[in-house]
């Protein structure tokens, strides 16, 4: 069998190379995503103080720090059993809107919009960010004032821009939000609403030149999961589980995000370095899911800010029972997020109880588990701990929101491969698409790889032709 | 000039002092800085960490400016290149011993060793370094106990000792294998001398002792022997 190897992938945060398998004929057979590097963290976190699992956990990513930071305190609030005050969940969310607003802009522009805007097919060469600053100056303006947007609300709330982890502690936050500072942030969010809105115009106008792309870039039925708020809107920070079917049923709902374990089972590859999320109801590997924005979208009511529910009435006419399956269109809900979000902001910066001084809880270790669930900009992240009666940490485990999508990359590059590779004669362009639909789901690898003790080594041996002789894989190794 | 004076040149500059002074408080009192950890005013000086050593002419050895005394007619250089590379050679040993890892370390951004490091251009270190983990001891309600982190600069033993009187702290075993323990090497929890007064994590001068939970930028307060010491003497 010959395999097309493309390594490394680029524009997406993290390591990871794909691998075309071809038959007989030279027609593309199935093709593997695989994640390159491995971290540990899982490991090297037991023994700390279950309070410092913030700021070490959010060293996991530094495109979403925050939204570590979130699953992990939240996780650490239920070993302190502590509630917190009602200002600092406030502080904690807005936050967070930051990091989706950022995270979301630095995919949709920096690392996605070369291939939409310069063509699939452009000179590798050029496809970049830079190229976009040369040829459509006003969307690169766009992309880098809204991400700045974003890291200064993170960095107004916190005094950091990335990794705040003292600010958001076990128990609350550690300082209120100043009179200057909302004014500040209040003063732009005009101006965000406007450039995203700009952007979802045009994208929208766009839609139609992307019509193969929105047919083949991974679209096929699968479940999707997510939190939702008490009354079924967009939620990023707290609520329930929800899980959808291909036809927009809903199959599983008002899951307690704590009790993960007895929805989403955790199936390991030997050729991968990141773990296989499933939904266990439907067993390996049928019960594939996808989580983040598109997935958000397809589960919910509707979005809770008027700009966003218009926005959302939509784009769901793209698909069936309110339900869009196509990978590339998580570009278009990752813009209504954005748009939600900057709604979002506003609306809980005008509300004068963001300025509350109370945003501390005392808190000490008395439970002796923990698990924090939150939305990250990529989908349902997971943080589960477990602690001795001192607080030390002796087991976690986390589950990082693009993990969840792994099955889904498998399937969504199987089928753009199909489409667009040839065996028999290869260019660039093609091997772009499998990499293209990869940045659609905006996947950060660098956070994503968690196995533990089950190393995906394998020793490939070829012949001088470039013909595989022989392999081994250390699982099968004595 | 009365006998009760001492004439002494630092750096080139031709100072006066006690003859119970230290070179470094000769120094400080003079407006000349020496970089020091070990060393805490108010307490006892120790001369461990080696980070405040100084040149004196006429003799071959480096001298700890904390504990030795100033004498007429002194020559000092504080600051030579062959100071500044063992200074920072001192640095590198005292990160490659222990576990410091900044990014992932509670006393970052707060943390003395940090702050000489980045002074000193330290940014990695030359020797492999030891990656063996100690156990924390977290068993007292308020405070941890993180050898980790700790370069035995014995602040802590000091502060215990000479301030708060009880002695609770100290150090086993000798060179690489030296610890911190509590009593006769006890959990912190089974400790009958401790008073939980946490004088001990006030001065810690990295991440090795701090209060639970909470960041130590709220929490340290190098000040304090001095403070206290000064209004013993009133």
């Amino acid at each position: 069998m010959k395999e097309i190897v493309i390594n490394p992938v680029t524009r997406i945060e993290g390591h990871a190379k794909v691998t075309i398998f071809l038959d007989e004929n030279d027609e593309v057979k199935e093709a593997r995503f695989q994640v390159t590097d491995f971290r540990g963290f899982e490991k090297f976190c037991e023994g700390r103080p279950f309070y410092e699992m913030p700021s070490i956990t959010s060293r996991v990513c530094g495109i979403c720090p925050v939204s570590h930071l979130l699953a992990s305190v939240k996780a650490c609030d239920q070993i302190a059993s502590v509630i917190i005050p009602e200002t600092a969940e406030r502080l904690r969310r807005l936050m967070h809107f930051g990091q989706i607003i950022q995270s979301h802009a630095l995919s949709f522009f920096h690392l996605s919009s070369p291939d939409l805007l310069l063509g699939m097919d452009y000179s590798p060469m050029k496809r970049n960010i830079f190229e976009l600053i040369e040829k459509y100056p006003e969307i690169a303006k766009r992309g880098i004032f809204l991400r700045r947007f974003g890291q200064q609300i993170i960095e107004r709330l916190s005094g950091k821009r990335i990794h705040s982890g003292e600010w958001i502690m076990p128990g609350g936050v550690k300082t209120p939000l100043s009179k200057e500072k909302r004014d500040m942030i209040l003063r732009d969010t005009p101006e965000a609403l406007k450039m995203i809105q700009v952007t979802l115009e045009e994208f929208k106008k766009s839609i139609e030149r992307f019509r193969d792309e929105v047919e083949s870039f991974g679209n096929f039925p699968t479940y999707y999961l997510g939190l939702v708020s008490e009354k079924g809107l967009l939620e990023h920070y707290d609520g329930k589980i929800r899980i959808v079917g291909p036809d927009g049923e809903i199959v599983a709902d008002n899951l307690e995000p704590t009790k993960y374990f007895e929805y989403i089972g955790e199936a390991v590859e030997p050729w991968s370095y990141m773990k296989f999320p499933y939904y266990k109801q439907k067993g390996y590997p049928a019960g594939v899911y996808r989580v983040g924005p598109l997935a958000r979208l397809n589960i919910v009511q509707k979005c809770g800010t008027p700009m966003a529910d218009k926005e959302l009435r939509e784009y769901r006419k793209l698909g069936k029972n309110g339900i869009v399956e196509s990978t590339f269109l998580y570009h278009y809900a990752r813009l209504i997020e954005i748009l939600y979000s900057v709604e979002k902001v506003k609306e809980m910066l005008e509300d004068p109880k963001i300025l509350d001084e109370n945003v501390q809880a005392k808190s000490y270790a008395s439970r002796e588990e923990g698990v924090g669930v939150a939305e990250a900009p990529r989908g349902t992240l997971i943080h589960h701990y477990k602690v001795d009666r001192n607080g030390k940490i002796i087991w976690t485990n986390l589950i990082i929101a693009t993990e969840n999508n792994n099955l889904a990359y498998n399937m969504a590059i199987t089928q753009v491969a199909k489409k667009y590779v040839n065996g028999k004669r290869l260019d660039e362009g093609m091997l772009n698409r499998v990499e293209a639909v990869i940045r659609a789901f905006d996947p950060c690898l660098s956070c994503a790889t968690h196995t533990w003790g089950r190393m995906p080594l394998s020793i490939h041996l070829y012949d001088s032709r470039g013909k595989e002789v022989d392999r081994l894989i250390q699982e099968n190794l004595p | 000039m009365s006998e009760r004076i001492v004439k002494l040149i630092i750096d080139g500059k031709e100072i006066f002092a006690k003859p119970t002074d230290t070179i470094l408080k000769a120094a400080i009192d003079n407006g000349i800085q020496i970089p020091t950890l070990c060393y805490l005013e108010g307490l006892t000086p120790h001369g461990g960490c080696r980070l405040c050593v100084v040149e004196v002419k006429g003799n071959p050895k480096l001298m700890t400016s904390c504990t030795t005394p100033v004498s007429n007619n002194m020559e000092i250089i504080t600051n030579s290149p062959k100071l500044i590379k063992y200074r920072k050679q001192i640095i590198e040993l005292l990160l490659a011993e222990r576990i410091h890892t900044c990014s992932v370390c509670i006393a970052n951004g707060s943390c003395e060793l940090q702050e000489l490091a980045s002074k000193f251009g330290v940014d990695h270190t030359n020797v492999s370094r030891n990656w063996e983990r100690f156990e924390l001891d977290m068993s007292h309600e308020r405070f941890v106990l993180d050898h980790n982190r700790c370069i035995l600069c014995t602040r802590c033993i000091r502060v215990c000792d000479e301030i708060e009187g009880v002695h609770t702290l100290d150090i086993k075993r000798r060179g690489k294998d030296s610890m911190i323990i509590v009593d006769l090497d006890e959990p912190w929890s089974a400790s009958y001398s401790c008073t939980s007064c946490g004088k001990c994590s006030a001065v810690c001068p990295v991440g090795a002792i701090y209060v639970k939970g909470k960041p130590l930028s709220e929490t340290k307060r190098k000040e304090l022997p001095k403070f206290i010491t000064e209004r013993r003497r009133r």
